[in-house]
């Protein structure tokens, strides 16, 4: 069956209306050896075929469902329930974009809006976004959104070194252009003594990069004492044990909600989750569902204080994308609603007690030491006695687990230090199974 | 349309009027008017300083969103503070209690070159 929707019928007509004779007249201008070029493929074969093929191919992938894994760094394996992607397959739900039309999505439009409701109540904040892309672009909005707080007049911005290393690339690579001064991450040291009164913000994340629990409170106190806003990365699955960091008085509050019921899916769809306060709503980034009465005072949702954005001064919003993950800022919400407090505590808890399990276990090996000179989550850092890519190589082959994340690539100083990401996916065997592997490695 | 017989002002329908040396400023009743009700007031910070036509803050109305502009260059010496809190200000009383930016102008010359009260009220009536 050819899925080609014109019929000759319909190509005799589309030719007489332009005045051609012919589909070769009609391509008369295109070179002839251009025109119908020999592709080189094999001869067509069936879509049976087809997917052999293909699944052929995908079966020599090596997926983290399967076999332990203890890789973080930014993209986390937790339980998916299975609600989730029951209700997110539904056919009303599929779409990607935030509705312009509220007399049509009103079922969309409530969902975005619980989402943004359980966001706040997870950091702490006030108000929350319809979402962005990733964790990644969310920072990035936030960093252009501080600057446009600052009125442009303030035009630093410090990130820690201990912000995700691809997260401080994007910030990068999105305000390139704006004359911003962006620095801080140079070295091995947290950025707080160059704070001055051209600081516009100062990024941290939470629990940093190496997994550790940083002191948001002394991070706040130092940027609010020149002006500047305090940015927060978080982990929301964190938060479901840590106390957010709006108490803290973070002013922003962004971060990666794939872990929220998004599963791990290379090269995404994953979420941006925004979060900030009242004070800053017409400078936020992105767009924003609000809840409010119709005319016969019934509850009804709807896009809340567009003007700010692409509506009509596209020139001076803070952000022109606007595109929002609706599909996954669903599945958080649905995660969230699943989970609730007790639910996301415990599973928080889960990997707090599995990684530092995971953690005391390793730092008795001779050779490996774990280092922990502040508190951490679920990821830590192990000083190996070899190359960690050695490590992962025998671990892969000799054991089918997944290692961890080798800091040497991107933290001169780590050079053999291992990041160790355990989560509630982790068993206890799994982990056991990891030490009995590292075993073979100490010395 | 309502208009200040002391004030001058701009064709992006800015008012100015001269106060002990400085220029206060707002924007016309026409202006208000076509805005509908105005929600939120965006003004500059004291000390900032703008040259005449530059955007020095922005009016957000249920209809539309718009820049404000310098009528005449200078600093900034004081804002509307209650406009924070009452934007609604702006409508109710756009030459008095709807004020803006008050400016110490660097160029007094400028403020002579505005539209008088006459001249305004014609370009009004010429927009339609």
């Amino acid at each position: 069956m050819p899925y080609i929707p014109h019929s000759d019928e319909d190509r005799r007509a589309m030719l007489a209306a332009i005045g051609a004779g012919s589909m070769a007249e009609l391509f008369e201008d295109v070179p002839e050896h251009v025109r119908f070029p020999e592709l080189l493929l094999p001869p067509a074969i069936s879509e049976m075929e087809v997917r052999r093929e293909v699944e052929a191919l995908a079966s020599q992938n090596i997926t983290a469902s399967g076999r332990p894994s203890f890789l973080g760094a930014g993209a986390y394996r937790h339980y998916v329930p299975a609600v989730v992607d029951a209700l997110l397959r539904r056919g009303e739900f599929a779409t990607a974009y935030t509705p312009y039309q509220p007399e049509i999505s009103q079922g969309t439009l409530q969902a975005i809006f619980e989402y943004q409701s359980m966001i706040c109540a997870l950091t702490g904040m006030e108000v929350s976004n319809a979402s962005h892309y990733d964790g990644a672009t969310s920072t990035a909005e936030a960093v252009i959104t501080a600057i446009n707080v600052a009125r442009m007049k303030r035009r630093k911005v410090l990130l820690s070194p201990y912000v995700h290393p691809e997260y401080r690339a994007v910030v990068r690579t999105y305000t390139q252009g704006m004359g911003l001064q962006i620095s801080g991450d140079e070295g091995a040291a947290e950025p707080t003594d160059r704070l001055d009164d051209d600081t516009a913000a100062l990024v941290v994340q939470y629990p940093d990069f190496l997994g550790r629990i940083t002191d948001l409170r002394a991070a706040a106190e130092a940027a609010h004492a020149v002006g500047a806003l305090l940015i927060v990365v978080a982990d929301p699955i964190a938060l479901g044990l840590l106390k957010p960091p709006g108490e803290f008085g973070a002013d922003i509050v962004v971060g990666e909600g794939q872990n929220l019921g998004g599963g791990l899916n290379f090269g995404g769809p994953y979420l941006g989750f925004f979060a900030t306060r009242m004070e800053h709503v017409r400078k936020m980034a992105g767009r924003l569902v609000g809840q409010t009465v119709d005319t016969e005072g019934k509850r009804g949702f709807v896009l809340t204080l567009s003007t700010r954005e692409q509506h009509i001064r596209r020139d001076k919003a803070t952000s022109n994308i606007c595109t929002n993950e609706g599909l996954m800022a669903l599945a958080a919400a649905i995660y969230m609603a699943a989970l609730g407090r007790c639910g996301l505590r415990r599973v928080a808890e889960l990997c707090y007690h599995k990684a530092h399990y995971a953690a005391a276990r390793i730092n008795i090996l001779p050779g490996f030491t774990v280092l922990h000179e502040m508190p951490f989550f679920k990821e830590f850092v192990v000083r190996c006695p070899t190359a960690v890519s050695e490590i992962n190589d025998t671990l892969l082959a000799e054991w089918d687990i997944i290692g961890g994340y080798d800091l040497g690539q991107v933290y001169p100083h780590l050079k053999d230090h291992m990041l160790l990401c355990v989560t509630e996916m982790n068993s206890r065997e799994e982990i056991d199974t990891l030490v009995e592997a590292l075993e073979d490695f100490a010395v | 349309m309502k208009l200040d017989q002391q004030a001058r002002y701009a064709k992006t329908h800015e008012w100015a009027r001269r106060e002990d040396g400085e220029i206060v400023c707002g924007i016309s009743d026409h202006a208000q008017e076509s805005l509908s009700d105005i929600v939120y007031v965006e003004l500059p910070e004291v000390g900032d300083v703008f040259e005449q036509g530059e955007s020095f803050g922005v009016v957000e109305s249920v209809k539309a969103a718009s820049d404000l502009y310098a009528p005449v260059s200078g600093e900034i010496v004081a804002v509307n503070q209650a406009l924070e809190t009452t934007p609604e200000l702006v409508n109710q009383d756009p030459y008095g209690e709807g004020w803006m930016i008050r400016i110490r102008p660097s160029r007094p010359e400028e403020f002579e070159q505005l539209l008088d009260a006459e001249a305004y009220a014609a370009l009004v009536a010429e927009e339609g």
